[in-house]
């Protein structure tokens, strides 16, 4: 099933004002419904490596596999859509790669990534994140984040230590506890929302949410939805505005139509003409 | 460099305090780190715990209590320059790490925290190799943190003051249209300027002709939705007006716009979806 028709798809990536290496990667699909954006660590160009590596592997393998298996497909196991399993293989399969990499090659040890990848299918997405790098989801008026960091930050606010008010004085917003290609195995969260007609979803590196407040962007894709290519250039020219002190990436895509699974033969044929 | 404090009594210093531990117990007890011997004291009074270059205070259930900037608290947020008081003892609470030092390409680069080691607050090891051994077993939080894939001091550059001013740019900031952007001062930009000048919208043609607006908003749009829109973004340059939607694009001084945005200067006309209105600064 082509998504094209159904999915507006945005992208931008910038090094930022004080950066000279842009260490964040996007990938993105319209037609298999995939969006893909990494925010690599690690020194020299290792960082770039590590996140081009984990936009690239995963995109490729998952444009072939989804080919092959519907994502709406529940899997007789576990009553999940097969979307969270190939996700999960895949993630890990990238996991591998960097791993390998960084352990083979002194140049890119230590070298790792954060994630945040989607694939849409049958009015549902399924999200899955390691580390900092975010999915929101605008609808209507509501701008909200849909994914929770896994850094040191988010862990201090979830033990009641610090209110989410003062973690915006935080010294310590830059460490994340999970990361992909760090260790030999990853566990990445993953979790399945259903999406509706109009519904617009960011997916951003800690660039953007760090120099730009939820305020400003659900503000901005309010009021620019109507351009995404426009909006997704706004975003990171505000956070370039407010200093740029770190690369910034943003994907957005907005559903402008329904693209429910074909089900019956009816819709099957409805599904193949469009 | 790890935060410090400064005990004082009447104003006369009698120590300096580095957090190095992960917690710093105050109280009158000889066992507590910074013992304080005064009645006013409770025996275990309060206590700091430091996770990398944050630290808080919490009264552990003193009889006196312990006050923060004048107010009593349970559980507080050190910032740099907070004054504790503990009866007529007074810890001031200094952290430069913000303030100073660090080129702005050590700012806030992402790190992996990993459990396991010693924690080593503001004094990360460079990224070194074979450091991927231990496989995490509990939360960070839980665990003593250690940083793995480094690099030596990051500091932020930022002061903890500068981060909502930032948040809220679209409300406070007037910057006047001549000043460029700085790479070097990178905050420059969002803290508010009081010779800034905020421009308005008037509209000269059509039903509405007469009316004014003020463009306070970092975006403000214009025109019909799914006719045509334009919007004028408010950015730390001046202000700058980008076709949005429409098969038309905006026109200024006569002039039909292409896709880029476009610098707006004082008394430009723009005419929109067949309105037209002027652009002009206040005074």
């Amino acid at each position: 099933m082509n998504l094209s028709q159904a999915l507006e798809i945005a992208s931008c990536t910038d090094p930022g004002i004080v950066r000279s290496h842009n260490e964040d990667s996007v990938a993105a699909d319209a037609a298999k419904g995939l969006v893909v954006l990494a925010d690599g660590m690690g020194g020299y160009n290792a960082g770039e490596v590590a996140s081009g590596m984990a936009t690239t592997v995963i995109t490729t393998e998952l444009q072939h596999l989804l080919e092959e298996t519907p994502p709406y497909k529940l899997e007789p196991a576990s009553g999940t859509p097969y979307a969270e399993k190939l996700m999960r293989e895949q993630i890990a399969k990238a996991n591998t790669s960097i791993y390998q990499a960084a352990q083979s090659q002194p140049q890119y040890s230590g070298m790792g990534t954060t994630l945040v990848a989607a694939v849409f299918y049958d009015n549902k997405v399924t999200v899955a994140h390691i580390g900092d790098s975010r999915l929101y989801r605008l609808r209507g008026e509501a701008f909200e984040q849909l994914t929770r960091d896994h850094s040191l930050l988010q862990e201090q606010i979830d033990s009641g230590m610090i209110t989410p008010e003062q973690a915006k004085f935080s010294q310590n917003k830059n460490l994340v506890t999970r990361a992909l290609g760090i260790d030999p195995t990853v566990e990445p969260e993953i979790h399945c929302h259903a999406t509706q007609l109009g519904d617009v979803y960011l997916l951003c590196s800690d660039g953007l949410n760090d120099m730009v407040s939820d305020e400003d962007v659900g503000m901005t894709l309010q009021t620019l939805s109507a351009n995404l290519r426009l909006a997704a250039q706004q975003l990171v020219q505000m956070a370039n505005d407010n200093g740029g002190r770190d690369n910034v990436s943003v994907i957005l895509v907005r559903v402008v139509r329904d693209y429910a699974a074909p089900k019956g033969w009816l819709s099957r044929i409805v599904s193949w003409l469009r | 460099m790890a935060a410090k404090l400064i005990l004082s009594m009447d104003g006369l210093v009698l120590k300096e305090i580095t957090l190095t531990k992960e917690r710093t117990t105050i109280g009158r007890k000889p066992h507590n780190d910074i013992q304080i011997d005064n009645l006013a004291v409770s025996g275990e009074h309060a206590v700091i715990v430091t996770i990398l270059n944050d630290s808080f205070l919490e009264d552990l259930g003193s009889t006196n209590g312990t006050l923060v900037n004048g107010q009593p608290i349970k559980k507080h947020f050190l910032q740099s320059n907070d004054v504790v008081e503990l009866g007529k003892y007074k810890l001031k609470y200094l952290n430069d790490q913000g303030a100073k030092g660090a080129s702005p390409l050590d700012f806030e680069k992402t790190m992996v925290l990993r459990p396991g080691a010693t924690p080593k607050p503001a004094e990360a090891p460079i990224s070194k190799p074979g450091i991927s051994q231990t496989v995490p077993t509990m939360p960070a939080s839980q665990a003593a943190p250690a940083l793995s894939t480094t690099q030596p001091n990051a500091k932020p550059l930022v002061t903890s003051q500068a981060v909502p001013t930032a948040g809220t740019s679209h409300q406070t900031v007037h910057v006047s249209a001549s000043q460029p952007i700085s790479t070097s001062q990178p905050m420059s930009t969002s803290q508010p300027v009081a010779t800034g000048k905020v421009a308005a919208i008037q509209i000269l043609s059509g039903a509405s002709a007469g009316r004014e607006m003020e463009l306070t908003k970092a975006l403000t749009t214009l025109g019909k939705p799914g006719v045509q829109v334009a919007v004028i973004t408010k950015r730390p340059q001046g202000y700058f007006i980008t076709h949005v939607e429409g098969t038309n694009f905006p026109i200024v001084n006569g002039r039909v716009l292409d896709a880029q945005a476009h610098p707006l200067s004082d008394h430009d006309i723009v005419e929109l979806a067949g309105v037209k209105m002027e652009f002009f600064y206040k005074t």
